[in-house]
């Protein structure tokens, strides 16, 4: 990044560096923000069989801005038996340490705020320190039902930890090294080079990673920390206005944080997995756009799925939750450890390359096959068409009619 | 002045100051918090240092150990609100004398450290491959002790935290 302020004398190349990153990340993370908020309710409309925001605009899309003003001139209220110093710091921990792993998170060859040797290590550092900031809120609120959803919080997070950075080591082990870039770099090519299809194990352990980080980010099914039905709106209860908002900042930003990790560790990072060859080394510049693009494209994706499971699953009780790390995740994240150890030392060569392409074949297929059968099978209605608020889409059956 | 420099200045001095409000805050909250802070800022230095592997080692490990400490704190103030904590002045006293004798202690060495020194090396600091490495070579022996010893606290954590079934109630079921 310095590369680019060559012409600056020595430091002021650094300071004009750092505040370049500083202000892409963090209106990055805004903008991103307030698209997902408007995503969400758009999804959580359609999976409810709702239509979601569409007064204004096409598609509702300028509901964004108004969210965004609405929070903004919304009155900034705290309670009377607050602790106002840890009460106004709060928010600010839990964006702080989102923001943080932004900066060595690769969006492409080389496209790293500061390419960090132990990236992966520090992402998992920094993420999990988001936690502070709710439960300090849940503490510095002064209401039971906020002490209650930060401390819930809390409980959960230092389990999930846990089978987290063992998901996470699974396929550090694979690449051998902790930096994300060359982590990256390491599956160019076609989609049977990445670590997903690598072995049965790094399968295994990117479905258990990408539940457990949707656990570390608080999403439903695991939002004990905001459990409206039991706890008000935990930790947030108190909080209104652009506090508030500052969270909701904090948790998207973090969810896209984990997805990115997910994507460069498991799914082939910036790579599109249909071209052989790196794109920002032959294409120049509009091989570093694809890059970009492919790796927001990943990271928004898995996002997507997030929002898909928060509005399809119910939320599990807190023993529930406790349960599902302690006696499953953290057992079978230890069994993948060991496992992959021994597949990298103990299985030929042969056998490696024929899981690698049987596996991403077959679930190339399998995914095909879904889409398929989405388009063609008989849904309930018509026949070719969507029930609910799908009604009157076209799809390819109708237009073949 | 170069600019490592002037954030090391900034970085300690915010550390400085952040472990002397540990001390000094009345709150047991709040002195957690100002605890992670000066955590953080170590950490800081140890990414100025270019010990990455450290400086994210020191997040991991003490965020989530002041994390903790808050659900402690927490807990001590189950009896009212924002617990205040009162300090007699013998303890004023008796705590000034040691940090006064620690600090003098550390001040000394650290003045000694940089005598006769050459130039710190120029090559990168090594990374987290060599220091597993170690660890499961020349080093096995106290890595393995370390981990047992850790073990044996975790069982021991676990067995004195399990909720124990009194006979009596045992025998109402």
């Amino acid at each position: 990044m310095t590369d680019l302020f060559s012409f600056l004398p020595a430091p002021l190349d650094l300071i004009a560096a750092c505040l370049v990153v500083g202000v892409v990340v963090v209106s990055f993370i805004a903008v991103m923000a307030s698209v997902f908020v408007w995503l969400e309710r758009k999804v959580s409309g359609r999976i409810q069989d709702r239509l979601g925001p569409t007064r204004l605009g096409l598609f509702g899309l300028p509901q964004m801005v108004a969210d965004a003003i609405k929070l903004l001139t919304k009155e900034d209220t705290a309670p009377a038996v607050a602790d106002r110093f840890l009460f106004k710091l709060a928010p600010y921990l839990a964006f702080c340490a989102s923001f943080v792993a932004f900066v060595s998170l690769p969006f492409g060859n080389g496209i790293v705020g500061y390419n960090l040797n132990v990236a992966a290590f520090f992402i998992l550092a920094v993420l999990s320190s988001e936690v502070f900031g709710v439960v300090l809120a849940g503490y510095a609120s002064g209401s039971k039902w906020s002490l209650f959803g930060g401390i819930r919080e809390a409980a959960q997070v230092v389990s999930y930890e846990v089978p987290r950075s063992m998901c996470v080591l699974i396929p550090v082990i694979v690449a051998g090294t902790l930096n994300l870039n060359t982590i990256g770099r390491q599956q160019t090519g076609f989609f049977w080079e990445w670590h997903l299809f690598h072995d049965p194990f790094t399968f295994v352990a990117f479905f258990i990673f990408f539940i457990v980080a949707t656990a570390s980010c608080k999403r439903a099914p695991f939002d004990l920390a905001e459990a409206e039905s039991e706890l008000v709106a935990g930790f947030h209860t108190e909080y209104s206005g652009l506090r508030w908002s500052i969270f909701f900042m904090a948790e998207y930003a973090s969810m896209f944080a984990v997805s990115g990790a997910a994507a460069i560790l498991f799914l082939g990072g910036w790579h599109t997995g249909l071209l052989p060859f790196e794109p920002s080394e032959r294409l120049r510049w509009a091989g570093h756009v694809l890059d970009v693009i492919v790796f927001i494209a990943k990271g928004w994706a898995l996002v997507f799925v997030m929002m898909w499971m928060r509005w399809s699953l119910p939320r599990l009780r807190i023993d529930q939750v406790m349960m599902t790390c302690l006696k499953y995740f953290l057992p079978i994240s230890c069994v993948l450890l060991v496992g992959v150890c021994l597949w990298e030392l103990f299985v030929p060569r042969v056998v490696g390359d024929a899981w690698r392409y049987l596996s991403a074949f077959g679930c190339m297929a399998f995914v095909l096959g879904v889409i398929v059968r989405l388009l063609v099978s008989p849904l309930p209605g018509p026949r070719g068409e969507l029930p609910g608020a799908w009604a009157g889409v076209a799809t390819p059956l109708m237009k073949a009619k | 002045m170069t600019l490592d420099v002037i954030l090391f200045a900034i970085i300690a001095s915010a550390t400085g100051l952040s472990a002397l409000s540990v001390v000094f805050s009345r709150n047991v909250v709040r002195s957690a918090v100002w605890l992670l802070f000066t955590l953080v800022g170590v950490s800081l230095l140890y990414f100025l240092l270019g010990a990455e592997f450290v400086g994210a080692t020191q997040l991991i490990v003490y965020v989530g150990g002041t994390m903790v400490l808050v659900v402690f704190g927490v807990m001590l103030t189950a009896q009212q609100q924002f617990l205040r904590i009162r300090i007699r002045p013998e303890e004023w006293a008796m705590g000034g004398v040691l940090a006064a004798c620690l600090f003098a202690l550390l001040v000394t060495i650290s003045l000694r450290i940089g005598e006769g020194k050459a130039a710190p090396p120029t090559e990168p600091m090594p990374g987290a491959g060599q220091l597993g490495v170690g660890f499961l070579t020349t080093y096995l022996l106290p890595f393995e002790i370390i981990s047992v010893h850790l073990l044996v606290v975790l069982i021991g954590a676990a067995y004195l935290a399990r909720a124990k079934r009194r006979p009596k109630e045992a025998g109402n079921d």
